[in-house]
């Protein structure tokens, strides 16, 4: 049998707090292994030097695939399988393309930003969370360390005055059972 | 599971420097009360979690009452054809397309809310967003309804989509703009529900987390997608709400473009004009904001929700009404204008025959509703009055309606033929798919507000400290 998970839990009340506190937790290169907020705390990101995320460039290329598809795919049929002759007017109709290729780049590139997004961040209808603390969806916020990391046991002392020094308001260890 | 907070870049050096978002204490908050942010978890959450009232038990009965009435149009309809409708030759698009129109007009806010004031950093958006989208969402099905209606055969609407077949292949006409709308309307639907469930995913895990028995933690959970609120996730979240809203953002505008196009690309008087783009967004807008109103004075009421859906919100969104129906007003007077100084006689008589032809009360109705009355709320007083503004935004849908309704009947009711002139009314199943549509509208708006968190629980969270009424008492008197 695996051996249970610990993890060692700062919480904090304060969103400006736990900034201050990751700021110092990573100047001492004590390695995070979450921080969890309510919500989207601006500037969080800045402060644990978090890279930019690619989900952009991820839409970007859906994107261009949908114009692709629909301008391509509309000159093939209109051109090449099987052209109707509407009143005389051209098959290949660039002006009365635009609006299905408008269209189509925005759902792909909707699609595949959302994809990129729950596959990187690992969600899926049914997924098993692991929940460190159940207040960090309402009220709390929270910075955890993994207290299966050696490093992380040797210095368990350090880190927990250090996160008592910049106004965390409980100090917990959660045992997940495997 | 790895470390989340892995692929960072070097520490930081040196001391700690807060960053502060200043809002003036002179602007009016948007958070009313003594709040904190379990606060707004509790009172958000709790209309999920307790029973509902007696109101709302009146309200879905009525509501699925009409759904079930109109349901036996929908029948008659499938079983006779629609033949049922009051439809003929020479107006061969009646209520069908008006109320279609008109729905999809009214699904143009939730989107607007969400993507274009997000674009623009407008913090009240907040407390309306959620409740808007769904609204957005729903109206657009009820929108659907219609067109699947008329195709006569719905089961066979999937001829509507280019997909290879054993019919030739026989491809759709990809320079029809009634194929256009299919392609803009399923996009509008499914964006939409992309921006309004990712959105969702935070707030169904708020839910889950305050669940207290395992049922509900479980479906709640599954809702949630077993979000967790890790820091890495809530900055993807950001980068995804901001691109959508930028996506979202001409796709609002090329929605009810298209739509449009339906009329103005056809050689119709009274359609073919180049105006129609704007004039019908602008509409949209107006119409859509109206019925935001009209659910959210009910709402905030019903839910106890006035705290987030301030008075301060109800003025913001009776601003927007105000420039849309003075922009709907501008746009109605240059047709007028363009007709005469066409020199065309068709397009003419088409306008003349709207003002003062047999379908003339429509187009007063429509004039006074959408032009005339939404000038009050030049008033401040009457922006902020909740009776005015409730009556209003009934006045601004029906005169919309009329709008649509103009537009299409008395432009097709005398065309350039006159042995083919015509009057139509509808019968009693274009009146019962219409009524169809609003039970199922209200139906799933309530069922809505009963189970999911109808304001965006941590978007709202995010404005608190910035815009919060106590905390900005807090620095006033620092």
């Amino acid at each position: 049998m695996e051996k249970d998970k610990k993890y060692l839990l700062g919480i904090f009340e304060d969103e400006d707090k736990l900034m201050e506190a990751v700021h110092y937790v990573r100047q001492n290169e004590y390695e995070m292994f979450d921080v969890r907020t309510p919500f989207p705390v601006h500037g969080l990101d800045d402060v644990m030097g978090m890279k930019r995320s690619r989900i952009p460039v991820a839409g970007f290329l859906c994107g261009i695939t949908g114009t692709a598809v629909a301008f391509g795919g509309m000159t093939w049929i209109n051109t090449v399988s099987w052209s109707i002759n509407v009143g005389g007017k051209p098959f290949f109709s660039v002006p009365t393309f635009i609006p299905i290729t408008f269209e189509l780049t925005v759902l792909f590139a909707a699609f595949g930003m959302v994809g990129v997004f729950l596959y990187a961040n690992g969600l899926f209808p049914g997924k098993e969370p692991l929940i460190l603390d159940e207040r960090t969806t309402d009220d709390k916020f929270l910075i955890a360390f993994d207290l299966n990391n050696e490093h992380i046991i040797s210095k368990q002392k350090e880190i927990t005055d250090l996160l008592t020094k910049y106004g965390a308001t409980e100090i917990n260890e959660k045992v997940i059972e495997d | 599971m790895s470390s989340e907070a892995a692929s960072v870049t070097a520490p930081p050096k040196g001391e700690y420097h807060a960053h502060h978002a200043v809002e003036s204490p002179l602007r009016e908050p948007l958070i009313r009360g003594d709040k904190d942010y379990h606060q707004i978890t509790e009172d958000i959450c709790s209309p999920t979690e307790n029973k509902p009232g007696l109101l709302w038990f009146i309200a879905i009965g009525i509501s699925t009452t009409v759904l079930g009435v109109g349901s036996f149009a929908v029948l008659a309809t499938l079983f006779e054809g629609i033949g049922m409708w009051g439809v003929n030759k020479s107006i061969d698009w009646g209520w069908g397309i008006t109320n279609f129109v008109w729905w999809v007009g009214i699904g143009h806010a939730g989107t607007l809310i969400s993507a274009v004031l997000l674009l623009f950093r407008q913090g009240w958006r907040t407390g309306v967003n959620r409740a808007a989208e769904a609204m957005t969402i729903f109206a657009v099905l009820c929108a659907a309804q219609f067109p699947l209606l008329h195709a006569g055969r719905p089961w066979t609407i999937f001829f509507v989509f280019p997909y290879p077949n054993t019919r030739g292949p026989l491809w759709v006409n990809f320079n029809s703009p009634l194929l256009w709308d299919v392609f803009a309307i399923t996009t509008y639907l499914l964006v939409s529900l992309l921006f309004w469930y990712s959105g969702l995913l935070p707030d169904f895990a708020s839910i889950r987390d305050r669940a207290k028995s395992k049922l509900r933690k479980g479906i709640y959970n599954t809702l949630s997608f077993g979000w967790i609120g890790s820091a890495r996730h809530w900055h993807r979240f950001e980068i995804l709400s901001l691109i959508l809203a930028g996506l979202a953002t001409p796709l609002v505008l090329s929605v009810h473009t298209i739509v449009s196009f339906d009329f103005a690309t056809s050689v119709i008087p009274g359609w073919h004009t180049t105006i129609f783009p704007p004039y019908f967004v602008a509409g949209a807008i107006f119409s859509g904001f109206a019925m935001v109103q009209t659910l959210m004075i009910i709402t905030r009421k019903v839910l106890k929700l006035e705290d987030y859906i301030t008075l301060g919100h109800i003025d913001a969104m009776n601003r927007v009404i105000l420039l849309t129906g003075s922009i709907v007003g501008v746009a109605y007077i240059t047709e007028l204008f363009v007709a005469w100084y066409s020199g065309n006689i068709y397009e003419q008589y088409a306008f003349r025959n709207r003002a003062l032809g047999p379908y003339y009360w429509a187009y007063w109705t429509m004039m006074s509703c959408n032009v005339i009355s939404p000038q009050i709320f030049w008033f401040r007083g009457m922006r902020r009055n909740l009776y005015v503004t409730f009556i209003m935004s009934i006045f601004i849908n029906i005169g919309m309606w009329f709008e649509r309704f103009v537009i299409i009947v008395t432009s097709l009711h005398r065309d350039l033929l006159p042995s083919s002139w015509n009057m139509y009314s509808p019968t009693i199943s274009e009146l019962g798919i219409y009524m169809f549509t609003f039970g199922l509208f209200f139906t799933l708006f309530l069922l809505f507000a009963r189970a999911f968190p109808v304001i965006a629980i941590a978007e709202v969270k995010t404005v608190l400290k910035l815009s919060g009424e106590n905390f900005k008492r807090k620095k006033a008197t620092h």
